[in-house]
């Protein structure tokens, strides 16, 4: 694993420019990926998760590395460490992709668009550093600028009406697209995506600004703040995968099952760390497989619950588990050996001790309800 | 009947060698919507701090420990069916179990209402 922990500072959490909002609006703060974070407020984490998918809900997400990479050339460099193309990503456009070592495995997952003069990145926050140094160490030439700005996510069905009755032009924006608006006298940048499963937005403000801003968001009445808590059942709903969790530097993207960020062309030519392994997994099948996995009973599977077949050999194990309050249910991602990953196989999670019968299934557990 | 606490956050409504057990409000409230509750059966016999039951939120999963050795003489199996019952009646009606005390004594080591609020103040 590709750690910092010989650079990463020891000190105090760091706080987002929205952290005395937090605690002001009652938030949970916990320490996470270093950064004092709400994991939830006054709702709950299930009616935060309901909130964001019947109304919308307002997300802190400015722990996140924001970059821009401005200089000649440096959408072909970044396909040097990343299997996506972007040589071909229009302006105005976002693309997820992921840095892959080596040995095919995942460093980071991220999102990069297109602005048109320069790349704007997005990055995890527990990768921030690692991810920057990445950068800069590969992308020779390329100018690499950690942004000082907060970044706050709208998502949920009332999204579109919140933020375009301020910025009209999101209305405009489709899924993955981004452009740069005025917000209440402030530039910010809008973009289509989140990682809710849901529509929404994520918008880079200001750090001076993103308090007021923030207020006059939840002046409306569909919005509610959302905390971590929340933000990791609906992502898992949706089936998408958390860095550290269901992709890190053992796994690979296919089988992870992000083939479809890899396009075709940088799937053929390879020209990216790992592509020997990634190019062997997309002809021969990977050995084991991301699948979704659902319990049977009531018991949620966390992440770390092994999983064996009907005759008690060990073929998996959950990467990802909890309650979808949606979903109405527990649900789970894990890594099943190829063999069982067909949708439909019946498996056995060991939960303390006891074999539980799940079932998998072909992810999501909850419909995507993107605005393409 | 006298109510103690452990610092597990358990209470137990004791009337002679007999105990009503469950979570305390403060318990519940920190765990969050609770979505899972695995109860052992009447019959089953605990030494103090075995791990008698399981308790998943939406945040995490968390074991319940004996704060006293006993006997289960009847487990609430309405909180398998209604598990958000723990965060509506913590204290009251989402008991967990009834208990056989194997050790009276044993409650003086245990918290009475006064101590149990110092205690989560």
């Amino acid at each position: 694993m590709i750690q910092f922990g010989a650079n990463l500072p020891m000190t105090e959490p760091q706080k987002t420019p929205l952290y005395d909002l937090h605690v002001e609006l009652g938030g949970k703060m916990v320490d996470f990926a270093g950064w004092m974070m709400p994991v939830n407020y006054g709702l709950g984490v299930a009616g935060e998760h309901k909130q964001c998918r019947e109304k919308a809900a307002l997300f802190d997400v400015s722990h996140m590395g924001q970059v821009e990479l401005h200089g000649e050339g440096a959408a072909e460099k970044l396909e040097a460490i990343a299997p996506s193309a972007f040589t071909t990503l229009p302006v105005g456009k976002a693309r997820y992709t992921f840095f892959t070592n080596p040995d095919g495995g995942i460093m980071d997952d991220l999102i990069v668009s297109n602005a048109g003069d320069y790349l704007y990145v997005v990055v995890n926050a527990s990768m921030r550093d690692q991810d920057i140094g990445h950068m800069r160490a590969n992308l020779d030439g390329i100018e690499v600028i950690e942004l000082d700005r907060a970044l706050i996510a709208i998502q949920g069905p009332a999204a579109e009406t919140i933020v375009s009755a301020v910025a009209p032009v999101a209305a405009d924006l489709k899924f993955m697209e981004s452009t740069v608006a005025d917000l209440f006298g402030a530039e910010c940048r809008i973009s289509r995506l989140g990682y809710t499963g849901e529509d929404g937005y994520e918008i880079s403000i200001p750090t001076d600004r993103v308090v007021d801003i923030t207020r006059e968001f939840l002046k409306q009445d569909d919005l509610e703040m959302a905390g971590l808590g929340a933000r990791d059942s609906l992502r898992l709903e949706a089936g998408l995968c958390l860095y550290g969790n269901d992709i890190d530097n053992s796994t690979s993207p296919v089988e992870a099952n992000l083939n479809w960020a890899m396009q075709e062309r940088r799937r053929e030519e390879g020209g990216f760390p790992g592509a020997e392994r990634v190019q062997r997994e997309l002809k021969d099948g990977p050995s084991r497989k991301l699948v979704g996995i659902k319990p049977e009973g009531r018991a949620p599977a966390r992440r770390g619950v092994e999983v064996a077949d009907k005759d008690g050999n060990l073929i998996g194990a959950i990467s990802s588990g909890g309650f979808g309050p949606t979903y109405g249910g527990p649900v789970s991602m894990g890594y099943i050996a190829a063999e069982f990953a067909e949708p439909g196989t019946e498996v056995n999670l060991l939960i303390r001790g006891k074999a539980m019968p799940a079932t998998i299934i072909k992810l999501p557990f909850v419909q995507q309800n993107y605005k393409r | 009947m006298t109510t103690y606490y452990s610092e597990e956050h358990e209470w137990l409504e004791v009337d002679g060698d007999t105990a009503t057990l469950g979570i305390t409000k403060h318990a519940a409230e920190a765990l969050g919507e609770v979505v899972f509750v695995e109860l052992k059966e009447a019959g089953d016999t605990f030494d103090k701090d075995d791990e008698i039951g399981v308790v998943e939120s939406v945040k995490a999963a968390s074991e319940l420990y004996a704060p006293l050795a006993g006997e289960i003489t009847e487990a609430n199996t309405t909180l398998e069916d209604n598990p958000g019952s723990v965060n509506e009646d913590p204290e009251g009606n989402a008991w967990f179990y009834k208990i056989k005390l194997a050790d009276v004594s044993e409650l003086e080591a245990l918290m009475d209402e006064t101590a149990y609020k110092a205690f989560i103040a």
